[in-house]
Parts: C-alpha cells; sequence; structure tokens
C-alpha cells in the first residue's frame, strides 16, 4: 500500500506543533497500524530526522498505553485499540491523519505522547478497595451472584486508556471515572470505601479540568473496550446518595 | 464550601441542576400547551380569556409560574456555567474530526437553547409583558370583565413573519427536547434496561408532538383569521 501521513510534530509541551506530511509505500494490509508507523519512523531515523514518538506497550489491546486519534475517531476506524487496528482498515492511496488526544487535562509531552497521569490522579484519589493482611483467603469465600460478577467485570474491562475523553466534545472523562467506581461499588469488596470513593473520584475528575457530560454517547461510541453510559448514571447514582449520606460535610 | 454548594457545583451537581430545571420546564410546557388548546375552541376566545385571567389571578398559579421563571433563569446560568468548563477543557481542538455516531441534537444543545431563549423573549414581550402591564381591550362575560388577549394573539398571528418565526422557533425547541428529555434521566442516574427504553421512545413522541401542537396554533389561526 502507498499512503499520505499527515502527522502532528511538536517538539515540546511549550513548542506550538503542527502537522507534517509524509508519503510511505510498501506498507502491507497485514501490518499493524503501530508497524507502520514503525516502519515510517524507521525510515526517519535512516535519514537521521527525529522519529514520530507515539505512546504504546503491549500492543495486545490490554494495557491502554496506545492512543492516537486516526482520521477523526480515536483509535482510528474501528471499535479497537490503535494497537490492534490493522492496515487492511485503510485503502491504498489514503491519506491518514494522525493527531494526539486533545484534552487539558492530557497535554501533549511530544508528538503524538500525551501525559495522561491525570487519570492515575483519578484512581488515586479512590479507585482501590482495602484489603486486610494475613492468611490468603479462600477462593469463592464471597458469594456473589453471577450477574454481578459479569456486571462488574464489563466495567473492570476498561484500560483507562482515555478514547472517551478523546472522543468527547467536552473532553469529559465521565466514562472512565464512572467504568472504575462503577466496578467497585458493585463488588461486597468494595463497599468500605463506596461513597468517599464516589466523591474523592468525582473531586479529583473536576479538578484535573476535565468537562461535564452531556449525555451524547460519543465515548460509549468509540470506547475499544465498549463501556456503557449505563456506567455513568450509575455514577451519578453513587455521587448523589454519598453526597446525601456521608459523613464528609 | 457547605456540602450543598459543593455537590451544586462539581460538573455532576450542575447536571443535576440542569436535568431537574430542565424536567420542570418540560412539565410547564405540558400546562402551556394544554390551556392553550382553548385557543382552538370556536367561541370568541371566551374560555380562552377566561383561562388567561385564572392564569395570571390564582395564587397557586402564582407559585408555580415564579418556579417556571426560575427554572429558566436557573437553566440558562447553568448552562452557561456549564459549557464554558466544557469548552475549556479542550483549549485546542483537532485538525480532523469527524463527528462519530451521536446526534445533532446532542451534540448542539447550546446553540438550539440559545435560538429557544431569543424565542422566549420576544414571546414573553409579545403576549406575557402586554398581558400584565400591556393596554390590553376588556371584553365583558357572564363572570364579569376580562382582559383580552385572544384579540392580542389573533392580531399577532396575522402577520406572516411572526407565524413562520414561531413555527422556527417550535422546531428547534423539538430538537432541544428530543436530547434533552432523555439525557435528563440519564442524568439523575435513571438508566434501567427495564424503563430507559420507553423513557426513551416518549422522549421522541413528546418532543414531537408538544412543539407540533403549540406551532399549529399560529398556523391555524393564521389561516382561519384572515
Ligand atoms: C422550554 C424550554 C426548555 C426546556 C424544556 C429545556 C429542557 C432541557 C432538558 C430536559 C435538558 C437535559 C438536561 C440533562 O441533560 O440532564 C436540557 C439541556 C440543556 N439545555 Fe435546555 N431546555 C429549555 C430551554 C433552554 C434554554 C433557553 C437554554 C439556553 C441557553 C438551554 C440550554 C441547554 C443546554 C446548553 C443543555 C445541555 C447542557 C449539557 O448537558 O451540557 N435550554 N434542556
Ligand atoms: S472507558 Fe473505554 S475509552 Fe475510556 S479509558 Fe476506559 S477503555 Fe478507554
Ligand atoms: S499498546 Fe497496549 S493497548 Fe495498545
Amino acid at each position: 500500500m502507498k499512503l499520505t501521513l499527515k502527522i502532528w510534530r511538536q517538539k515540546n509541551a511549550s513548542d506550538k506543533g503542527g502537522f507534517v506530511t509524509y508519503p510511505i509505500d510498501g506498507i502491507s494490509t497485514d501490518m499493524s497500524f503501530l508497524e507502520m508507523m514503525d516502519v515510517l519512523n524507521e525510515e526517519l531515523s535512516a535519514k537521521d530526522e527525529d522519529p514520530v514518538h507515539f505512546d504504546h506497550d503491549c500492543r495486545e489491546g490490554i494495557c491502554g498505553m496506545c492512543s492516537l486519534y486516526i482520521n477523526g475517531h480515536p483509535h482510528g476506524p474501528k471499535q479497537t485499540t490503535t494497537c490492534q487496528l490493522h492496515m487492511r482498515s485503510f485503502s491504498d492511496g489514503d491519506t491518514i491523519t494522525i493527531e494526539p488526544w486533545r484534552a487539558a487535562a492530557f497535554p501533549v509531552v511530544k508528538d503524538l505522547v500525551v501525559d495522561r497521569a491525570s487519570f492515575d490522579r483519578i484512581i488515586q484519589a479512590g479507585g482501590y478497595v482495602s484489603v486486610n493482611t494475613g492468611g490468603v483467603p479462600d477462593a469463592n469465600e464471597i458469594p456473589i451472584p453471577k450477574r454481578i460478577a459479569d456486571e462488574a467485570f464489563d466495567s473492570a474491562t476498561c484500560i483507562g486508556c482515555g478514547a472517551c475523553v478523546a472522543a468527547c466534545k467536552n473532553a469529559s472523562a465521565m466514562l472512565f471515572t464512572s467504568a472504575k467506581i462503577s466496578q467497585l461499588a458493585m463488588l461486597p469488596q468494595g463497599q468500605v470505601e463506596r461513597m468517599t470513593r464516589a466523591e474523592k473520584m468525582v473531586a479529583q475528575m473536576d479538578a484535573e479540568g476535565f468537562g461535564a457530560c452531556t449525555n451524547t454517547g460519543a465515548c460509549e461510541a468509540e470506547c475499544p473496550k465498549g463501556i456503557s453510559l449505563t456506567n455513568i448514571a450509575r455514577m451519578n447514582r453513587e455521587y448523589f446518595s454519598a453526597s446525601v449520606k456521608s459523613e464528609n460535610v | 464550601m457547605s456540602w450543598v454548594t459543593k455537590t451544586l457545583s462539581s460538573t455532576i451537581g450542575r447536571k443535576l441542576i440542569m436535568s431537574l430545571t430542565g424536567l420542570f420546564l418540560i412539565l410547564f410546557l405540558i400546562g402551556h400547551v394544554s390551556g392553550n388548546m382553548l385557543l382552538f375552541k370556536d367561541d370568541g376566545g371566551e374560555a380562552f380569556n377566561i383561562y388567561a385571567h385564572f392564569m395570571t389571578t390564582n395564587p397557586a398559579v402564582k407559585i408555580l409560574s415564579y418556579l417556571t421563571y426560575i427554572s429558566i433563569i436557573g437553566h440558562v446560568i447553568w448552562s452557561i456555567w456549564l459549557t464554558k468548563t466544557n469548552k475549556a477543557a479542550r483549549p485546542i481542538g483537532y485538525g480532523q474530526s469527524t463527528p462519530p455516531s451521536t446526534s445533532v441534537a446532542s451534540r448542539n444543545m447550546g446553540i438550539l437553547g440559545t435560538i429557544v431563549l431569543i424565542f422566549l423573549v420576544v414571546h414573553m414581550k409579545t403576549f406575557w409583558y402586554e398581558m400584565h402591564w400591556g393596554g390590553i381591550p376588556f371584553v365583558n362575560y357572564a363572570g364579569g370583565e376580562f382582559k383580552d388577549l385572544y384579540t392580542v394573539v389573533l392580531f399577532a398571528f396575522q402577520n406572516e413573519f411572526m407565524v413562520i418565526g414561531y413555527v422556527i422557533a417550535m422546531a428547534f425547541l423539538a430538537f432541544h427536547l428530543s436530547h434533552g428529555f432523555s439525557s435528563a434521566f440519564q442524568t439523575l442516574g435513571l438508566n434501567h434496561r427495564k424503563y430507559s427504553p420507553a423513557i426513551h421512545t416518549i422522549g421522541i413522541l413528546f418532543s414531537i408532538l408538544v412543539p407540533v401542537l403549540f406551532a399549529s396554533m399560529p398556523v391555524y389561526i393564521y389561516f382561519t383569521q384572515s
């Protein structure tokens, strides 16, 4: 395949940045999107040019590290992660526009790399459960109905990639935050911190400068893990009930 | 900050205000459209004028009308506050953004609302202000002397620009409601596979029916009176 890549290049956080166009040839339809980027970077390196910086780690769709905004969609045209996107999703001769996630809370570090530490701080604010030290508990000691376990697991599949923020017109982090709050609110292990969790994670999400939710559903449509809007409704319930009931005045 | 102001100034709390004021305005629309259906009654406006008199003098209705004013003002102020936060959350936009499969209405609630607001100002000047403080002629019915708002309405809708403006404004209201109705329930946390499909269907039907009924009034008057 022969392609034209329009890529956002930015030297550092304070650089203004801009699009640079790169023609590329000899791309196989079996390559993953990131392998195509690797080919480009090898060519750039051979020419002694600075390779295009982008985030990635597992390349298996589980770590949430890859993050490219491709042709107007986070993670590209398919509902999957960028690392699981293949070049067969494009046609010979296409122009592909590649940009970083855009949000005040995700500042660009370099080229296509953004700093998603704001997500880490939301998790630190309350996305954990207390456990006692001591002997290893027996498996299945706590009975959890299958349906609840499944639903909590669905929420837990969020890989924290930030595509929901990238897709949202308000750069809102509600799908991510609500998936994390939901996952723990549904399970018995999550009950101890249930109320403070909802309050603190929402407060941190707001402090990071993410927008509010207009319920458009762009996040749900773009999420590679199919996290649903029902999580956001649940987060709102958790938050309202925590506001009314918690001991934090 | 007290827990109340803390909750209501969070992004979710601010949406709660939007949802509750929006739902109250939806209730108001139901009342308003039902009463105004009296314009279709072929009695020279007697029932409509008696109803209008009741609406401006009854103390219970007074309380409701103040709640309506507060809801509109609150809805607008909170929408400005939210929109500012939402815009600030993405200071640098995308070079190429193709909107995904979300509804046009949901992506343009602010613009739709602003047009509805402009309509509201014109609408209130034309009827509400005239009814309260304008020089309206009086008519006599069995019950006594009544302000003849009916004639004011008939007069206003002889103007084709007014009629076209009303119909267009109602189209924008319909769009606003097509997203707003079900969105308000989602904001409240009411999303369940048992009843969410019903809320969605009722929302779409409501967002068509109510604006169409409202729009049919100026159209009916224009064509029957001229
Ligand atoms: C009769 C008039 C109106 C009714 C019945 C109405 C109803 C609603 C409802 C039910 C919602 C959904 C709330 C939610 O998502 O929880 C909404 C949202 C909204 N309304 Fe209205 N509205 C009206 C007038 C206005 C006006 C005059 C404005 C003026 C600017 C406005 C601006 C907005 C905005 C910006 C939103 C979306 C807020 C967001 O989620 O980002 N609305 N409206
Ligand atoms: S909700 Fe989906 S899009 Fe958002 S961070 Fe989690 S996996 Fe990524
Ligand atoms: S690189 Fe790990 S999910 Fe894409």
